[in-house]
């Protein structure tokens, strides 16, 4: 139960402001989700080796320490971020060569996100600190997803805030309920999907992973969802050049979209497009149930 | 040869098989689950000896007021006692029913609640204190009536049937009924389930500004819901911004259900209360900023002090409020034999042809009814369960009703003590007791 | 549509809040109106009017705009979220661009006119009011609406009228696969009759009445012991 935004730039104006935008657009659905908060960016990719979010269970991890550890095995490693339990670090090696060698040396970082532009940014508590502490509005991006949650039957932790990742540079974001996730939970899990919360959202995610995994392109996996997940869901889902939106058949949780020449957003509340510049005079429509919506970088530019 | 009949295929069974096989549809009925559960019968109170001591039972002060709503309304419901009567329509009740129950609650100082069905004149005379239902339906909705109110509570769900919606059939649907419901008369209606305009706790939080604005901030808003998973429903309603938890537990009423919902769907009032009350403890919101109260299967002054003692601010009665009317009553039993059934039995509420004039729209049924006399019937009910709360209270040693509190008891059965988190009776041992909240089921 | 007249001064919600922006519609005498300045999606503005007063949302407005409207008058310069008009009782709602989810749902009475889209569930479970939608409805619209009409000059989405009672639903456009026990109905002459005045009601002067089909209720469901139960779907 919670509140969703999704921003994505069609200029280069809006692209330099993207992270200023997207925490006003948040800072209006502090209402729908004062237990957490979450917000991915995707800026700067990387040409070469890979971009870690990585959160820790404990506040006091030393993150430049870290990615000098990390820098001789698998290759040179920097931080990017640094924001007291979590961080964004760049190393040259791919995801799964830095995944291996956190699990074995160092035991209560977990990644949360990988890929070569994404770079994900979540806390338990009010959206507001999230915004303030992490400097989200100071940064630039090409489009990015955030999320305030107020759990409903899984814990307010860092953990269970979204988004969750479902993917090198794929990431989503759910406001609903999920009737049937701990049985797809099950399932996944013997398809060797890992999760770390009992959210239901993360199942979602983890479905996602594996849809994908098994070789779908997004929208086909977005597609099977509807078949596989019961129960009210919005979703958004970050993609590396854009994003996708996808609602349940019957479509009652809330969402607006809206499109101008400069931008594309996404929200639960028409309140959150609002803040937008030419939000007035803005294309808007709710997503019908049941239907992929998706913009990528490779159509805006064609 | 012997005749051995089967314990799962057992008399009523066979018979349920049999009755589905010739008719081809479900068995609706009225009343509430039927099936034993544990309940408030499984505890015991502790009464005071020498470690404690106890009051005058007769004679000194044992308080039972009670403000709901004292978060966010300028004005509170204040009642003086802490037993309520529970929203039951216009429609499942005749008008002369609905009236008895609000003047015999306003005799009394307590309020009364209107159904799935809107708010009739009579009943907002007849009632000091009139609790308006906005229920998924919306029959006869209407803001002047909201502003009417002296509180507001929003329907999630009700205990005989979490996750379903109301029923009336047909030969209830008086012209009256169906005037006030906008809908054809005679036809078989069947309610919503969910809410037209909003779903879930952060839409909740929506609608209940909404409502607040237009009712000018004045009155209390109550959330209702039926027990099943009360802990995340207790604290989302309250995180949506309610002023009241309702919280029926499934042994609460319906005029008309399937059988397979009142039996099979929900969670006993008694073990919903715990999670219920750990939740507003966790938000330190109990008894002083969001009030509980607890319906479903509430019938003595001993249930009232037990749902008290586990942590409710009050309680409201249905179906013992009905008996209070006059339903069921040994009086009537030439009309209940002739219908096949027997008091004690009637349960055919949804049929019409109640013949204590309760549950019917017939004109001649409801003529039955007696208002002024049933009035009195529900106020002097109403006053006797009062009055045994405030015996137990003394006994334990409490000048408030509110200060019994859950060491005040203790439980006869294993199954009771792991459901009201209060040790089993001679022991210390509560079963359970420490359950991972991540794995918490109700 | 007829203008409305803006008397009085501007109410800035940024300034008086939406407590002391509804609490002073709430309380204005009749013929009084009103500009509601920055309204930027905020929830419930101009809910619970009582009023002949007449409103002009100068923006966008979030969910339960014009709320359970009375004698009203409201327009919103923009597009509206979920429950717009919900339970209107009388008076007029105007929304020049597109409408949220819900709109109009259980109206009981009056005019809600959306000049853009409707979304999902546009007039579920109606009682009374007329709701006329210049563009498209979403998908199951007057879903349950029992009385009242809704009009559609564009399309509407599949599952319109799903277990509608005695609602008539005009459209002009397309309409998606009927919802269960919806179909469609012959055009008489006194819904001819009934839907031009509805769209001189609404100000609706460029499309005729005989461009529409009419839907209504097979009435199938009204009775439970349906003769194949095939009503529990």
């Amino acid at each position: 139960m919670c509140g969703i935004s999704a921003l994505f730039a069609k200029s280069s104006s809006i692209e330099r402001e993207l992270g200023g935008l997207l925490a006003g657009m948040l800072h209006q659905l502090v209402e729908r989700g004062p237990d957490s908060a979450g917000v991915a960016l995707y800026r700067d990719p990387v040409a070469t080796g890979t971009k870690l979010s990585l959160l820790s269970s404990g506040d006091g991890v030393d993150w430049v320490g870290l990615a000098e550890a990390m820098g001789d095995p698998v290759g040179a490693s920097s931080v990017v971020a640094e924001h007291g339990d979590h961080a964004v670090l760049r190393v040259e090696a791919d995801a799964d060569a830095a995944r291996a060698w956190l699990a074995e040396h160092v035991a209560d970082v977990a990644v949360i996100a990988s890929g070569q532009a994404i770079e994900l940014h979540k806390r338990a508590g009010l959206p507001t600190s999230l915004l303030d502490r992490c400097g989200i509005r100071a940064l630039d991006a090409t489009h990015g997803l955030g999320h305030t949650r107020m759990a409903t039957e899984s814990r307010v932790t860092t953990a269970g805030s979204h988004p969750f990742s479902t993917g090198e540079d794929l990431c989503l974001v759910h406001n609903g309920s999920l009737s049937n996730h701990n049985r797809l939970r099950r399932e996944l899990r013997r398809q060797g999907v890992t999760f770390a919360t009992e959210n239901d959202s993360e199942v979602a995610a983890g479905y996602l992973m594996w849809r994908l995994r098994e070789g779908d392109p997004l929208n086909a996996a977005l597609e099977a969802a509807l078949e596989d997940l019961d129960g009210f869901f919005t979703f958004a889902v970050g993609t590396r050049d854009g994003f996708a939106v996808l609602r349940d058949p019957i479509a009652c949780k809330p969402a607006v979209m809206a499109e101008t020449d400069d931008w594309v957003a996404m929200a639960t509340e028409y309140r959150a497009i609002a803040t937008l510049p030419g939000a007035a005079d803005a294309v808007m429509w709710e997503p019908e149930p049941a239907k992929v919506y998706s913009w990528s970088r490779a159509e805006v530019a064609a | 040869m012997t005749m051995r009949p089967s314990a799962t295929f057992d008399t009523p069974a066979i018979a349920e098989i049999q009755r589905a096989a010739r008719e081809g549809m479900y068995a609706i009925r009225g009343f509430g689950a039927k099936r034993r559960v544990p309940h408030f019968d499984d505890l015991l109170f502790l009464g005071a000896s020498i470690s404690r001591y106890p009051l005058e039972g007769y004679r000194e002060a044992c308080g039972t007021d009670v403000a709901l709503g004292t978060r966010h309304a300028a004005r509170p419901l204040r009642l003086d006692i802490p037993v309520t009567i529970a929203g039951m329509s216009f429609g499942a009740l005749s008008a002369n029913a609905k009236q008895a129950l609000g003047e015999g609650a306003s005799k009394v100082g307590t309020s009364t609640t209107t159904g799935d069905g809107g708010m009739t004149p009579e009943e907002r005379l007849a009632s000091d204190k009139l609790v308006y239902q906005y229920l998924p339906s919306r029959y006869g909705m209407n803001p002047d009536d909201l502003r009417r109110a002296d509180a507001i509570e929003i329907v999630v769900g009700q205990g005989a049937k979490p996750g379903g919606g109301g029923m009336l059939l047909g030969q209830k649907i008086s012209e009256r009924v169906a005037a006030m419901r906008d809908l054809p008369a005679g036809i078989d209606q069947r309610s919503a389930c969910r809410h037209p305009d909003w779903t879930g706790p952060d839409d909740l939080e929506i609608k209940i500004q909404e409502l607040r604005e237009i009712t000018d901030w004045q009155i209390p808003i109550y959330v209702k819901v039926g027990a099943s998973r009360p802990y995340y429903d207790t604290a989302l309603a309250v995180k949506a911004g309610a002023d009241v938890v309702v919280l029926d537990g499934m042994q609460g009423g319906t005029a008309a259900t399937q059988e397979v919902f009142i039996e099979h769907v929900g969670i006993p009032t008694l073990a919903a209360i715990p999670p219920a009350v750990e939740a507003l403890q966790e938000l330190g919101m109990h008894r002083s900023g969001v009030q509980l109260v607890v319906s479903g299967g509430i019938r003595t002054g001993a249930d009232v002090a037990k749902a008290i003692a586990l942590g409710a601010d009050a309680v409201s009665v249905g179906v013992a409020a009905l008996i209070a009317l006059g339903d069921n009553s040994p009086e009537l039993a030439e009309d209940y034999a002739a219908m096949g059934t027997a008091p004690g039995a009637y349960d055919a509420w949804h049929e019409g042809r109640d013949p204590a004039g309760i549950s019917t729209q017939d004109p001649e049924l409801a003529a039955r009814l007696d208002p002024e006399a049933a009035a009195q019937r529900v106020a002097n009910y109403l006053r006797v369960v009062t009055l045994e709360a405030q015996t137990i209270a003394r006994a334990c040693g409490k000048s408030h009703v509110h200060n019994l509190e859950p060491e005040d008891l203790v439980a006869l059965t294993v199954e009771s003590s792991a459901m009201a988190r209060v040790p089993l009776v001679g022991t210390s041992w509560v079963p359970g007791a420490s359950v991972d909240p991540a794995r918490r089921t109700s | 549509m007829s203008t409305i007249e803006t008397t009085a001064g501007t109410l800035n919600l940024d300034d008086l809040g939406l407590r002391g922006v509804n609490r002073t519609l709430q309380q204005a005498a009749a013929g009084e109106g009103f500009s509601l300045a920055n309204p930027n999606g905020l929830h419930a503005i101009a809910a619970g009017l009582r009023a002949e007063v007449a409103v002009d949302v100068l923006g966008h407005a979030g969910y339960y705009c014009a709320g359970m409207n009375q004698r009203a008058t409201v327009r919103v310069h923009g597009n509206a979220g979920v429950g717009l008009a919900e339970n209107m009782m009388s008076g007029r709602v105007d929304v020049l661009g597109s409408a949220g989810q819900a709109a109009g749902a259980t109206a009981r009475g009056g005019l809600l006119v959306i000049h853009g889209d409707a979304a999902a569930r546009c007039a579920i479970s109606l009682k009374g009011a007329h709701v006329v939608v210049r563009g498209s409805v979403g998908h199951a619209s007057a879903f349950m609406a029992q009385t009242g009409r809704l009009v559609v000059l564009g399309d509407a989405g599949p599952g319109l009228g799903d277990s509608i009672y005695e609602t008539r639903v005009y459209v002009r456009g397309t309409v998606g696969e009927l919802g269960a026990d919806c179909v469609e109905k012959p055009m008489r002459d006194e819904h001819l009759d009934e839907l031009a005045a509805l769209l001189a009601d609404a100000g609706v002067t460029d499309v005729s009445a005989s461009d529409f089909r009419r839907y209504g209720s097979a009435r199938q469901l009204y009775h439970w012991q349906h003769p194949d139960g095939a009503e529990d779907r």
